[in-house]
């Protein structure tokens, strides 16, 4: 006898399993159309590789993932491809999304299947990588790529490799019905697993109202190293960590996965699908699939090729299209409402209820929480529903994460019992909602910062660099002025200095131009008319003055420019041109004893000039 | 086809909170009985007043405060404040008495914080201790004889009247103080077995009052298998006055013995029907259990050295100003932690 564990927590809701479990499991009829969404589970969407127009052949490759985690998709019979477009998807906005139209030619010719007669003698990888290849996904939860998830990491060997049957959802009966008349393939499935992951320990664990599958399922493990653990019926022992947890008494750490303590968690519809690939060399293109409700009058189980649009399975199972009131995907506790049967079921659908409204009512008004304490005893995640919930309402989401949020796994058990039917998980999504916005927008603001900080470095650095440049220029500036200055010097000292010479001349033009003005002041007060007669000798001579001196006060002025900006910024050539300037100084001395001299020369001039 | 839009669960149990308090006042019943056949019509009468004067003042303020009446009305919370009151109030308690606890228990102590589920005090125990405080004589001296209803006890008309204040020397022989209270009194003076000679004591522990708590007990009981309690705030309540009754008071001459303690006051009453009030009390089970023992410590230190005869009232206020300090520090460690998350965010670790 296998030990059990309990978890904690956990519900009895009516199970309305017996009314899909009446009939066996039947095959659906070939629908008009196969709808195959390019994104069927998590993951990447996958891209087509077929054209519109094409024929494509029962089991071929129309899809596949090229980067990323994903899976191919397969034609799930021979036919057309009628368009690539968007189309509703199931999914619990009702949005739509890309989706390959198939037209079935009625032919159901296969491609050229490759059975692996003895899986054994293959290498692990190359099982694996057919795995991938058949677009085999998880079939009961997220449908998470079975390929990868049978690679775990080096350091996380699998030592309990569990297959779950416990199917604890109302109404769901696709795995039920799939251990009692295919308890053969399941174990096959199951064994290729097993030889995949070589775990010390392999156990099914079934709830204990399911009969006749354990029934079969016995019979089929006899002989195997395989346990059977029949488990008591308890929502949501088929919650993986639940199961885990049931099992093997460990609890999966907050945060990570099942191969952190070495378990590992399989789907019976997996199972399946593994054991056609292996055996019949089959790519996943068909799922059992439940369709019940008070609404369908026979309801029951299909085999259904992925792809089939929701009403087309409705109607084989008898709907009633006045009597739905409500439509669910998957199951009453987790599963989520269709807002038209135009969808078509993927890989991951388990269940359809076409529910009447007396079947599943309309909550009543959400009354006042009293803080009853139902909600914690009945949370198989021993969270404390009542406070989440009353951070949730309150946006107080720090306090929220603080009491374990992210664990909830949204199983519904709180919201079932609760006696004010508040719409806890509704709650619980609408903060994990906010919170993720929350860290998204704090994570956008903080590359922001990051990207305004390194601007505002880069601009400092910039502005830096350019002062740096600005003061080599200046500096190479006066290093080639006080060259050309040393120039000067030199020609000064060998003769006479252009800016001597042109200071002189400066001078020599004032005295001149004073002269001038003297001159002409004399002349109209003394003779007028012999004035017109002398600028004739003297004009030329004045203008090449002026023009002298205008470039020498040019060239003074730059110089001294020059100086104050040296100064200013501290060059090291300041001293150079302040001893330039001195000469300067001394310069502009000699040159007013020139002026003198000329003013002297001038005036003697002018009397020679006066008389007349 | 238009298709109803609900996020999951769509499956939910047909138990309403009205239920639930529905539940609450069935289980009463049996110590309404009790209370009835040994201590007259008064608790009956009391019952009645109480919880129409409860939804009549529930009524006035939810209209005041905009809020549909009937809807609230249904949840039955009203019903149930004012019946835990009707069966703790003394059997003679003058109608304004009553009425003014009842009126605070819903206006102040439930109304005023918002209503239901917003109350930080349990509301009947916040008006009958407004009223101990207020009305000392005449909650403390209408406590009925315990007298078979079929031996000669007042009739209804006499109780009634004794109430209505109409004429109240009606049941002037037919009132005493608690055996608690005589206890309490008269050991300093005298021996247990002199104390426990008045009839008032009977045979057993405390003649009605023995039955009164077993039938209240027994309503508790069903509460917890039908799980609308939990056993973790009766029993740490029960275990919480016991063990403090055992260490300190074992001797019978000094101090009440346990016996009195469990079943001669309002013990059973207060530990399944009144300290229970999921309102007001701790969240998680490891809090229910300190919530629970404070009461129980405190219905013995205040029965035994402070001026009240019983307790229960003041005790289960004192440990709802503890609840939020409770409940921050005594969080259920969730599944896949190493330990729970005490205190507050950003500054524990878990």
């Amino acid at each position: 006898m296998t030990q059990l564990w309990d978890f904690s927590g956990g519900i009895h809701p009516d199970e309305n399993k017996h009314q899909s479990t009446a009939r066996p499991i039947r095959a659906a009829v070939l629908p008009e159309h196969l709808i195959l969404p390019l994104q069927q589970h998590i993951g990447e969407p996958a891209t087509a590789l077929v054209k519109v127009g094409d024929r494509v052949l029962k089991g071929e490759k129309i899809a596949d993932v090229t980067n990323g985690l994903g899976v191919p998709v397969h034609a799930p019979t021979s036919g057309i491809i009628e368009s690539i477009a968007q189309l509703p998807v199931p999914h619990p906005s009702g949005m739509t999304d890309w989706c390959i139209t198939l037209r079935p030619d009625g032919e159901d010719q296969w491609v050229e299947l490759q059975p692996v007669a003895d899986y054994r003698s293959l290498e692990r990888d190359q099982v694996l990588d057919m795995i991938r290849d058949a677009g085999i996904a998880g079939l009961g939860g997220a449908g998470f790529p079975t390929d990868i998830k049978l690679r775990p990491p080096r350091d996380r060997k699998v030592a309990t490799l569990i297959l779950n049957g416990a199917e604890c959802e109302p109404y769901i009966t696709a795995d039920d019905m799939t251990m009692r008349e295919r308890a053969g393939e399941v174990l096959a499935g199951f064994k290729v697993m097993a030889w995949l992951l070589r775990p010390e320990r392999c156990v099914i664990g079934i709830e204990d109202n399911k009969p006749e599958a354990i029934a079969a399922l016995r019979a089929a493990t006899e002989g195997t190293q395989i346990e059977m653990a029949v488990i008591p019926t308890k929502y949501p022992s088929g919650g993986e960590k639940q199961l885990i947890q049931i099992l093997t008494g460990m609890e999966v750490p907050s945060g990570g996965i099942p191969a952190d303590i070495g378990v590992m968690c399989q789907n019976i519809g997996t199972a399946v699908a593994i054991s056609q690939l292996i055996v019949e060399g089959k790519p996943l293109i068909s799922r059992t699939i439940t369709i019940t409700g008070e609404a369908v009058r026979e309801p029951g189980n299909f085999e259904a090729l992925i792809g089939t649009p929701v009403q087309h399975l409705l109607e084989q199972a008898g709907l009633q299209p006045d009597q739905v009131n409500r439509l669910v995907m998957g199951g009453p506790m987790m599963g989520y409402i269709l807002t038209t049967t135009a969808v078509p079921i993927v890989k991951t659908s388990n269940c359809v209820i076409a529910a009447t409204a007396s079947e599943l009512p309309a909550p009543p008004p959400e009354q006042a929480c009293i803080r009853c304490g139902m909600c914690a005893e009945a949370c198989p995640m021993e969270l404390l529903p009542q406070q989440l919930f009353w951070y949730s309402k309150a946006t107080e989401f720090e306090k929220a994460e603080h009491l374990n949020l992210f664990d909830c796994i949204e199983c519904g058990a709180c919201s079932y019992v609760c006696p004010s039917s508040i719409p806890l998980v509704q709650y619980y999504r609408y903060a994990k909602g906010e919170i993720r916005v929350q860290r998204a927008e704090q994570l956008k603001a903080d590359r922001a910062r990051e990207r305004f900080e390194a601007r505002q470095e880069r601009l400092e650095r910039e502005q830096q660099e350019k002062e740096q440049r600005r003061k080599e220029r200046a500096k190479a500036a006066a290093e080639a002025q006080a060259k050309k200055k040393a120039e000067a010097e030199k020609a000064a000292a060998e003769g006479e200095a252009v800016d001597e010479r042109s200071a002189k001349a400066a001078l020599v033009q004032q005295a001149l131009a004073r002269k001038k003005a003297k001159t002409e002041a004399a002349a109209t007060a003394k003779e007028p008319a012999a004035a017109p007669s002398e600028p004739a000798v003297e004009k030329p001579d004045l203008e090449a003055l002026e023009k002298q001196l205008t470039q020498a006060q040019a060239k003074l002025e730059t110089m001294q420019g020059m100086l104050e900006d040296a100064k200013a910024q501290q060059a090291d050539n300041v001293d150079k041109l302040e001893r330039a300037v001195a000469k300067n100084h001394d310069r502009v001395d000699r040159a007013q004893k020139a002026l003198t001299e000329a003013r002297e020369q001038l005036a003697r001039n002018t009397e020679t000039q006066s008389p007349d | 086809m238009a298709f109803a839009q609900q996020s999951s669960p769509h499956a939910r149990r047909a138990r309403s909170t009205s239920q639930v308090m529905l539940w609450v006042i069935l289980a009463a019943l049996p110590g309404l009985l009790a209370q009835t056949l040994f201590f007259g019509w008064g608790n009956l009468i009391n019952v009645v007043w109480c919880i129409a004067v409860a939804l009549a003042s529930e009524a006035a303020i939810l209209k005041l405060r905009n809020k549909p009446i009937a809807f609230f009305l249904k949840d039955n919370t009203a019903a149930v404040t004012g019946l835990l009151l009707g069966l703790s109030l003394p059997q003679f308690a003058p109608w304004w008495v009553s009425g003014i606890a009842v009126i605070s228990a819903i206006v102040m102590a439930k109304q005023l914080y918002g209503g239901l589920g917003s109350n930080p005090f349990n509301p009947a125990m916040v008006g009958y201790a407004l009223v101990l405080i207020s009305f000392p004589v005449a909650m403390t001296t209408n406590w009925a004889d315990p007298a078979l209803l079929w031996q000669g006890a007042p009739s209804f008309t006499d109780t009634l009247r004794a109430i209505a204040s109409v004429q109240q020397t009606v049941v002037d022989g037919w009132t005493m103080a608690t055996p608690l209270d005589e206890y309490k009194h008269k050991i300093g003076s005298l021996t247990a077995a002199e104390v426990t000679s008045h009839p008032s004591f009977g045979d057993g522990v405390a003649r009605g009052w023995e039955w009164v708590n077993a039938a209240f007990l027994a309503g508790g009981l069903v509460l917890i298998g039908l799980r609308i309690i939990t056993w973790h705030i009766p029993v740490s309540v029960l275990a919480g006055l016991a063990i403090m009754s055992l260490a300190f008071g074992s001797n019978a001459d000094q101090y009440a013995p346990l016996s009195l303690h469990l079943l001669a006051g309002g013990t059973m009453l207060g530990a399944f029907f009144i300290a229970t009030d999921p309102v007001s009390a701790a969240t998680s089970h490891q809090g229910k259990l300190i919530y629970g023992a404070g009461i129980g410590v405190l219905i013995y230190l205040i029965r035994t050295w402070g001026s009240y005869p019983d307790a229960v009232a003041f005790s289960v206020l004192l440990m709802n100003f503890a609840v939020p300090f409770i409940d921050h520090y005594t969080p259920p460690r969730t599944y896949g932690h190493h330990k729970a998350r005490r205190g507050v965010p950003g500054r524990t670790q878990g």
